[in-house]
């Protein structure tokens, strides 16, 4: 959409202003992220720019909230191990991968399921299978939290890691099932006649086929249980600390800018995922032939 | 020969069976097997997640919690005629049921007849001590001795709202209605109605965080559709990246910016617009809410706008501008109508997820802000009211069930689109 050679002053003066408006809510949108990235590495122990941080004196700036933030922190002379961010973070990674194991295997099964043509009940059953990315968090934890105790799941890493599944599946099944539609059928049908069992088809023609779908549904799926603080302070016991639940902690006690390095790494993660998840889309397309306008 | 045989019969198949059973018998068995792929899944969320959300739907009209602890109490109670006080039958089934009750289970059954009528907690408590030294009746008159709370029929007559195993009590406790001591439906008394004030201000908030999304949304979907891809792939990476990031951390960078020495406060201070004194309280307030869930919401409506107009046709707008319409117009007649379907998405979609929010609200919301989703925390985790934690919750996932049926009619679930 550019502007013609014959445009008036009057669609000029739109059209700049159009971009400019277009810029501000960029702006608005990736601004605070990376406003937190150089006030991580500042020495003040609040939230703010100060005016010797601003003007680089070398002091201002320093690397103690990350030392602390691995497990070393000094108090005067004496050096005092925390290691709660580390602790949540072993945990958070330990939910998260099987969560995403789990939602990835299960997910995948039932998207192919119900991309078949003969599925009965298919807007029925999409709709229930869904229906947990869509229910707020606070309900889902609050059900989970009622039920989960009867059962004696509460404050324990099989809840946790259950109520994570349930909550990651929905993005497998849907990144999926959008990378099956325009699969072609014929490809299973011909392996099978040239006598490949229903395992050997599923892992020598469709899985390599779908796989970039199962992975970036995978990855949404990490994201979401990395991301997951509700339930998790609701289904697991005080010692379960995650790194979003040692953040949530963090912020209503002691604003500490350590939360701020976690959130850079965080910031960084996601940055990871995003591109690998954009490769992953860009080769699936490739592959099933959907060219880029 | 089957090959032979021609008009005459119902098709056969080689073994000898009409073609349509065994075209029927060859779907059932694709049906089935295409059912038993999403039944895994189907089974582990039906009991991780759909059992869990149908125990909080049945706590929110349970109400057996007291028919547990004076169930005899009850069996008397329902044969008194609600004049005047009870016969002597039923003070003294209530006085062996609490004498020989369980400390425990007393504390948990008089904490809902508080929600009846508050007094009954310290009444109960008061007189299972003094019971102790009773031996024999009369009982009535002692125990009116004990406590004069036992000779008001009020306190008798609110047991009348707990006879039954059901309640809807927790559901009218939401809307700020209650039961009077005769179970006429009333209003809560003026200082106690908090939640209908809470359910317009979760609306409100979730409609204007709608309409900014739609507002912020819908120009920058135009420029990334109609831009050429490689521009467009590097400004969807402003739109994606927030939607990968952690949602704390998003709330976190905005508590940064927003914050008395926040960010946006400092660079007023410093460019001179503002004095250091009056600094602006941007945090806390309902506010904040609005604009910090405005900017995590924003992709959810983005990316249904942006794939919606990414199939519009440039062409339909070169036509009509060729027919001589303003390119104004040409917007207004052509682009918007084409656009309507992604617009129904994302506002519904944002809609949606914001009613239900509860993290942003509780960390920048302050008193104002909060939403019913901090309710229902607040009730789960420091009242331990669960009926009306549960009720709320209903309430609030009876709407979702309405919009995400609406949702799924006109955009359809498989749809949603995830970057």
């Amino acid at each position: 959409m550019a502007l013609p050679a014959y445009a008036t002053t009057g669609q000029r003066v739109g059209y700049y202003s159009f971009l400019t408006y277009c810029g501000l809510v960029f702006f608005f949108l990736i601004a605070p992220i990376f406003i937190i990235l150089p006030l991580s590495f500042s020495a003040s122990p609040f939230f703010e720019f100060t005016r010797e941080f601003m003007n680089f004196e070398p002091d201002a700036w320093s690397l103690r909230w990350y030392r602390q933030m691995v497990g070393i922190s000094s108090i005067g002379d004496t050096t005092v191990v925390t290691d709660k961010w580390m602790l949540g973070t072993r945990n958070s990674f330990f939910i998260g991968i099987i969560a995403t194991f789990l939602a990835t295997a299960l997910g995948t099964v039932a998207a192919l399921g119900l991309s078949r043509p003969h599925m009965p009940f298919k807007a029925v059953l999409m709709a229930i299978l869904i229906s947990p990315m869509i229910v707020p968090l606070i309900i889902t934890a609050a059900g989970m939290f009622f039920f989960y105790s009867k059962i004696g799941l509460t404050h324990t890493y099989l809840g946790l890691i259950l109520a994570h599944t349930a909550l990651g599946t929905p993005f497998v099944v849907i990144t999926v099932t959008a990378t099956l539609t325009g699969f072609d059928t014929n490809l299973i049908r011909a392996s099978q006649s040239l006598g490949a069992d229903t395992m050997r088809t599923f892992f020598k023609v469709i899985m390599p086929l779908i796989l970039p779908g199962v992975i970036s549904g995978g990855l949404f799926a990490f994201i979401t249980s990395f991301d997951e603080v509700v339930i998790v302070m609701f289904v697991g016991s005080v010692e379960q600390i995650t790194i979003p639940k040692q953040m949530w902690a963090g912020l209503r006690q002691e604003t500490s800018p350590v939360i701020l390095c976690m959130a850079t790494c965080l910031v960084a993660l996601s940055i990871a995922l995003l591109t690998t998840v954009e490769m992953l889309r860009r080769r699936s397309e490739r592959l099933r032939g959907i060219k880029q306008r | 020969m089957n090959q032979t045989q021609t008009s005459s019969g119902p098709i056969l198949t080689t073994d000898g069976i009409p073609l349509k059973v065994s075209l029927k018998k060859a779907e059932r068995i694709n049906k089935i097997r295409a059912f038993l792929l999403v039944l895994p899944l189907l089974a582990f969320i039906l009991i991780t997640f759909l059992v869990p959300i149908g125990d909080m739907l049945a706590r929110s009209i349970d109400d057996r919690q007291i028919n547990t602890v004076f169930p005899k109490t009850f069996e008397v109670y329902k044969k008194w005629d609600r004049q005047g006080l009870p016969s002597e039958e039923v003070y003294k089934t209530m006085f062996f049921e609490l004498k020989n009750s369980e400390g425990y289970s007393v504390g948990k059954a008089s904490t809902r007849m508080n929600y009846s009528k508050s007094g009954w907690k310290s009444l109960l408590k008061k007189s299972k001590r003094k019971f102790k030294k009773i031996e024999e009746g009369p009982y009535k008159e002692k125990m009116i001795a004990i406590d004069k709370k036992w000779g008001d029929p009020e306190y008798w007559l609110a047991i009348g709202q707990m006879v039954d195993p059901t309640t809807m009590g927790y559901y009218l406790n939401a809307v700020d209605l209650k039961y009077d001591s005769s179970k006429n439906v009333v209003q809560q008394k003026e200082n106690r109605r908090i939640y209908n004030k809470t359910w317009i201000k979760t609306f409100k908030v979730s409609l204007l965080v709608t309409l900014f999304c739609l507002l912020l949304g819908y120009p920058i979907s135009y420029l990334l559709a109609t831009l050429p891809m490689k521009y467009s792939n590097l400004l969807m990476i402003c739109v994606l990246l927030p939607f990968w990031t952690s949602l704390l951390v998003r709330t976190v960078a905005w508590m940064v910016m927003l914050q008395q020495k926040g960010v946006l406060n400092n660079l007023l201070v410093m460019s001179n617009l503002l004095e250091d004194e009056n600094r602006f309280q941007l945090m806390y307030n309902q506010t904040a809410v609005v604009i910090v869930m405005t900017q995590i919401l924003l992709p959810f409506m983005v990316l249904p706008l942006y794939s919606v107009m990414k199939t519009i046709s440039p062409t339909y707008m070169r036509a009509a501008l060729n027919l001589g319409a303003s390119p104004m117009h040409a917007f207004y007649k052509i682009y918007m109508p084409n656009s309507v379907p992604g617009v129904s998405a994302g506002c519904l979609l944002v809609f949606i997820i914001a009613i239900g929010y509860y993290i942003t609200p509780e960390l920048v919301g302050g008193k104002d802000g909060q939403m019913v989703g901090n309710w229902i925390a607040y009730h789960l985790k420091t009242t331990l009211n669960w009926g009306l934690c549960a009720s709320l919750g209903a309430i609030l996932l009876a709407m979702m069930t309405v919009l995400y049926w609406a949702y799924n009619k006109i955009v359809g679930i498989e749809n949603i689109k995830l970057g």
